[in-house]
């Protein structure tokens, strides 16, 4: 069970505060939570927030009851807490294999780090030793980025719009995946998205806009309003 | 030959073996020879003007393995060596070289060695070659190798030098002459630590048409360490060339790369990259997003880019 109490975060440039997050309060124990809003609504920095990348300037965050606001991202990663960005990094000289490994935390054999990377559409022997550089697309990247987060198999995991980049041929590929790690491990996936066919599968449906939590609640609650006021349906159409 | 304890640590960090190599070898300590084998094919040979050894790899010799590491444990000692290589026409070996310094006394231990391969027509070449320094005496552990590489046509030489560890000062100097569509790559790694130098100088004359060169240099600077890279590649022919300076700086470490490309003929083609920079923090970040201390991501980076 995660727990955000009225967590704010705000920058400050040249002189002006600008507030990012804004007293936002939620409970999430439910298998599949999807958050989604305009761009610039403040998802993204929630995650980050949430995986300790940024600390909030106001509010409490809390894992299963403990008070993790002042805790590292080492420390929340090993609380099981796994983040799956947006961008994927790229690192000269760590493989595939590497990454996957340290993401798992044991050691690995390739016949495991093949069933990861099968597992999201990788023909994995070509992949395993490959360097995580310039040389992989981005829709690979993002592919080796979930794959990390099936290896940690962790109680909470947070993906920053795992769909971009990713072809339409994966997507169903994608909730699989989904499905398969919450049967695996239980916990909670947070998937942060604009794709309708996300949203569908999720058990509740948090819509940020403004830094704030504007709407909340099951799917059949939230997702006819979000496509009919066309938040969601421009992109939702394109597909 | 039996090694002692301190031989036997040098000879598993340069050359990843403990006991005798199979194949042709010359092992050399403090400044004499102290073991050789040669082959049907390979023939070591002691040079009678100068110190140092003469290789000779017959023509079509294929799949040999040559070592040939030196090891230097006498504080206060200056080793120069030079030693020749012959590879004869359309042969395939691998040579592994190396130098061990091992200084738990006060002064300066070198060795400065000169490598001067001559590739026959067709013949290709593995040349890996590490340097290592250990030793917890005042006195320094000095490198100076000079490579001298002419390839002729359609010869091909693949070159992985590494300096991981230890080494106190050191000038590398790299000349490379090509012929007719002869290829040389070289890799080449090098961490520095405390207050350590390495400057590695390359230069490569692309002569023959078609020839192609390939110079990557991947290094990390840490500590108050510095390091110069100075490469100078001349295409006086149809051919390509490529240099790549990539390295990472710590602490107050600092890195300088000095390119010089000259396209002497029209179409001589030839690229130079170079980036210097600390570990992103997006990387470190990654890392330990995955359960890393922010001193074990920087290892994972720094490892993984020496690899």
């Amino acid at each position: 069970m995660l727990e955000l109490q009225n967590v704010s975060f705000s920058v400050e440039t040249d002189g002006v505060k600008k507030d990012i997050i804004r007293g936002v309060s939620l409970r999430i124990g439910e298998p599949f939570v999807a958050v989604t809003g305009p761009n610039g609504s403040g998802k993204s920095t929630l995650a980050k927030l949430i995986a300790g990348i940024y600390q909030p300037t106001g509010g409490k965050i809390l894992l299963d009851g403990e008070d993790i606001t002042n805790a590292s991202i080492t420390d929340r990663a090993r609380l099981g807490i796994t983040f799956a960005f947006q961008q994927p990094v790229r690192f000269k000289g760590l493989t595939v294999s590497d990454l996957i490994t340290l993401a798992s935390g044991r050691k690995l054999s390739v016949a495991d780090v093949c069933t990861y990377l099968s597992e999201v559409g990788l023909c994995a022997r070509e992949y395993v030793d490959r360097e995580i550089n310039a040389s992989l697309s981005g829709g690979e990247l993002k592919r080796i980025e979930i794959a990390m987060a099936m290896a940690r198999g962790t109680k909470l995991t947070l993906f920053d719009e795992p769909e971009a980049g990713i072809d339409l041929w994966s997507f169903g590929n994608l909730i699989s995946v989904f499905e398969k790690m919450h049967e695996k491990k239980g916990g909670s996936i947070i998937i942060i998205s604009h794709q309708e066919r996300i949203l569908n599968i999720a058990d509740r449906i948090i819509v940020l806009a403004g830094g704030e939590v504007k709407e909340d609640g099951t799917k059949d609650e939230i997702l006819p309003s979000l496509l009919t006021k066309g938040t969601c349906a421009a992109l939702a159409s394109k597909l | 030959m039996a090694f002692d304890k301190i031989q036997t640590n040098l000879l598993r960090e340069i050359a990843g073996f403990e006991a005798v190599p199979e194949g042709a070898y010359n092992i050399r300590a403090d400044g004499a020879s102290i073991g050789r084998k040669t082959t049907e094919h390979i023939d070591i040979v002691t040079k009678q003007d100068k110190p140092g050894i003469d290789i000779y790899v017959a023509p079509g010799t294929k799949g040999e393995r040559i070592d040939i590491p030196v090891l230097v444990t006498a504080s206060g000692l200056k080793d120069l060596v030079y030693n020749d290589f012959y590879i004869g026409e359309g042969a395939d070996v691998l040579i592994v070289a190396g130098c061990g310094i091992h200084n738990a006394g006060d002064g300066d231990a070198e060795h400065d060695g000169i490598h001067s391969f001559h590739l026959a027509k067709g013949a290709r070449l593995k040349y890996i070659e590490k340097h290592y320094g250990e030793g917890d005496g005042k006195g320094g552990k000095i490198l100076n190798p000079t490579t001298v590489i002419e390839i002729a046509e359609d010869g091909y030489m693949e070159m992985d030098t590494a300096q991981i560890k230890g080494v106190d000062s050191t000038v590398r100097k790299t000349q490379a002459t090509l012929g007719d569509r002869a290829t040389l790559i070289i890799h080449e790694k090098i961490m520095t630590h405390g207050t350590q130098t390495a400057t590695t100088d390359f230069s490569v004359d692309l002569n023959g048409v078609d020839a192609g060169a390939h110079v990557v240099s991947r290094s990390v600077a840490a500590d108050d360490s510095h390091q110069l890279f100075i490469s100078n590649v001349n295409g006086n022919n149809r051919s390509s060339g490529h240099t790549e300076c990539d390295a990472i700086i710590m602490d107050h470490g600092s890195v300088s790369a000095v390119p010089k490309v000259s396209a002497n003929h029209v179409e001589a083609s030839l690229i130079h990259e170079a980036a210097i920079g600390k570990i992103a923090g997006e990387q470190l970040v990654k890392l330990m997003t995955l359960g890393l201390t922010e001193k074990e991501a920087e290892e994972q980076i720094v490892s993984g880019f020496l690899k």
